[in-house]
């Protein structure tokens, strides 16, 4: 039905409506159609005809249950269900040709596929991530080894795909009634739920494999960790207790600590300071997002403190903002950045508290805005900031930090 | 089950009007707003079709494709999936119908309170604010939380048993997909 509706519309007989309907809604008109089409007389004539058609048959039509056989008969509803369009009128059948227009064969096409999985992946949030974890590969004080970078990129990436992926797959029938995931992949129908899985583990396989065999044991165990965090903790978490959003902030540390622990092989303060940041940075950007989504929350039974506790949710992104400045001065006194960056990274920190303290105390929708879209643009400069406040490695052999002269030179060699 | 009795019917006229009944029976309260005809596949077509989302519970409709030679368990599978799309769709329409309800009594009693009617001079609807709004989504957060755990319970153990039985049919397909191959090969 939908095959001979496509061809119908693609038959010169649709144009030929169309044109008249010009004719007819600017009745003083008498111009001609375009000249695109150089009318003949023949033509003309069967416009003239279908002028009258048109204008004999506009009332509006009662649906009946209407016989598939009859082409014909189709063809002049159709064109009554068009006319009934000139004269205004929205007929139910009209809307019934346009429902099945919306109807969609579950086939998988291989050129949507890429376009399927990014979105299946959420492909943007992946990139983020994987910005953080090379920030904290950057920001790791160790010469900077290429190869292990972009594996411990790849391997990040992939576990983040695989587990975003999952995440789609859990939560359907919840997605399809939030407006912010209505249009997802495994909503719409465009992707079956074996195939996301099957992606997801062909993500998350390989990329945890890489971390552990191609970076180190420990970056491999983080990254598993953190998919097992995010799909089997947090997201169920999500419709049973607002203690989802700590934990979802640590989903969220975990990878720049990922990147400091492939950089150095192991967990030290610095990289429990970047994960910090990014946990602390977490609760302004997820609390005003949720400020404006309480509606959707509560029907679709989301468990956020938005929702049920609005007060503590104020005061918690209130909090984290302030702890983002308290942490940038923790970082020159662990030697990760020299100390003009809790001096340069102030204004931003400050704004951000500053945006902060308006959203606890106006709790409206234009405070809470203004506080989300400061957070995107926050994190990526202050972790610019540290990058170029960083304290060098010559700068530390200089005044004897790193064990032993002879190793620091050594390293200093295999730069490439 | 509505959904076997969809399912069952084979590709013949009646069998489709059948089909089109179940399914419009099936969507509930969605069939189209004048009864007319509810939606019908190609008869070429190999593969399910799904809708737009569905004016109450907002799911989207599938219409499972019947294959001639359906093996038992790629039955199973799809009265699983049609089961599965009906207690869905009965959940979501009544939470939301629910919802919307509970949202409109709640507006209308806080109005009163207020001393304000319902609609203004101007004849547009009195809203409140989001923070009075609040109140009332917390409130039905936490009287839905039993019964949110409950279809949270079971919507994991569907979708799993679903993509399981997924994954046996794809599985018994590429082996005989393989055999098939071997044998052709082997003539």
């Amino acid at each position: 039905l939908s095959g001979k509706l496509r061809q119908f519309q693609a038959s010169p007989f649709v144009r030929r409506i169309r044109y008249v309907t010009q004719y007819n809604k600017d009745l003083s008109q008498r111009a001609k159609p375009k000249s695109d089409s150089v009318a003949s007389p023949f033509r003309e004539s069967q416009q003239l005809d279908q002028e009258k058609k048109v204008i004999h048959k506009i009332i509006p039509i009662s649906p009946v249950h209407q016989p598939l056989s009859k082409t014909s008969n189709r063809n002049e509803l159709r064109e009554m269900k068009l006319a009934a369009e000139i004269g205004g009128s929205a007929t139910p059948l009209r809307a019934e040709s346009k429902e099945e227009r919306q109807w969609k064969e579950m086939k998988l096409r291989l050129d949507d596929l890429p376009g399927i999985l990014a979105r299946l992946s959420k492909i943007k949030l992946t990139a983020l991530v994987v910005c953080t974890a090379s920030a904290g590969f950057a920001m790791a004080p160790v010469p900077f080894d290429l190869t292990c970078f972009l594996l411990a990129s790849l391997g990040t990436g992939l576990a983040s795909c695989a587990a975003n992926s999952i995440n789609q797959f859990f939560e359907v029938p919840f997605d399809s009634n939030m407006n912010r995931t209505k249009n997802r992949p495994l909503v719409r129908g465009q992707i079956s739920p074996l195939l996301a899985v099957c992606f997801a583990a062909s993500c998350g396989v390989p990329g945890i494999a890489l971390l552990t065999l191609g970076v180190n044991p420990l970056t491999g165990a983080l990254g598993a960790f953190n998919i097992f965090l995010y799909t089997c903790c947090y997201t169920p978490m999500k419709r049973m207790s607002i203690a989802n959003t700590w934990v979802g902030a640590v989903v969220g540390a975990i990878p720049p600590v990922m990147g400091w622990t492939a950089a150095t092989g192991s967990l030290d303060a610095g990289a429990l300071l970047l994960g910090g940041i990014l946990y602390s940075w977490q609760f302004p950007h997820f609390n005003a997002l949720s400020w404006g989504l309480r509606e959707d929350y509560s029907r679709g039974g989301y468990c956020m403190m938005s929702v049920t506790h609005p007060g503590l949710c104020r005061r918690v992104a209130l909090r984290h903002c302030v702890a983002l400045i308290g942490l940038s001065t923790v970082a020159p006194v662990l030697d990760i950045t020299t100390w003009t960056f809790p001096i340069i990274s102030l204004p931003i920190n400050l704004y951000i508290s500053y945006l902060g303290f308006r959203f606890y105390r106006d709790a409206d929708r234009s405070s809470s805005r203004k506080l989300f879209f400061c957070s995107l643009w926050h994190l990526p400069m202050l972790l610019l900031v540290m990058f170029s406040c960083k304290k060098s490695l010559l700068e530390k052999e200089e005044k004897g930090d790193l064990h032993g002269g002879n190793h620091g030179r050594a390293m200093e060699i295999r730069l490439p | 089950m509505r959904g076997s009795a969809v399912g069952k019917e084979g590709k013949g006229r009646a069998g489709r009007s059948e089909q089109r009944r179940g399914c419009a029976a099936e969507r509930g309260q969605n069939a189209s707003p004048a009864g007319g005809p509810a939606f019908r596949p190609p008869a070429h077509s190999r593969h399910d079709w799904i809708g737009p989302p569905d004016r109450l519970s907002n799911l989207r409709p599938v219409i499972f494709h019947v294959p001639q030679d359906e093996s038992a368990l790629e039955r199973r599978l799809r009265e699983a999936r049609q089961d599965t799309q009906a207690w869905n769709q009965q959940f979501w329409a009544q939470q939301n119908a629910s919802f919307q309800q509970e949202k409109e009594e709640f507006i209308y009693s806080r109005l009163k309170a207020k001393g304000l009617a319902v609609r203004d001079e101007t004849g547009q609807k009195a809203t409140l604010n989001a923070e009075e709004m609040a109140d009332f989504y917390k409130d039905f957060l936490s009287k839905n939380f039993r019964k949110h755990m409950r279809y949270n319970r079971d919507w994991y153990k569907r979708n799993f048993t679903i993509t399981f039985l997924m994954g046996q049919v794809a599985l018994v397909r590429a082996l005989r997909w393989l055999r098939w191959k071997k044998k052709n090969v082997g003539d």
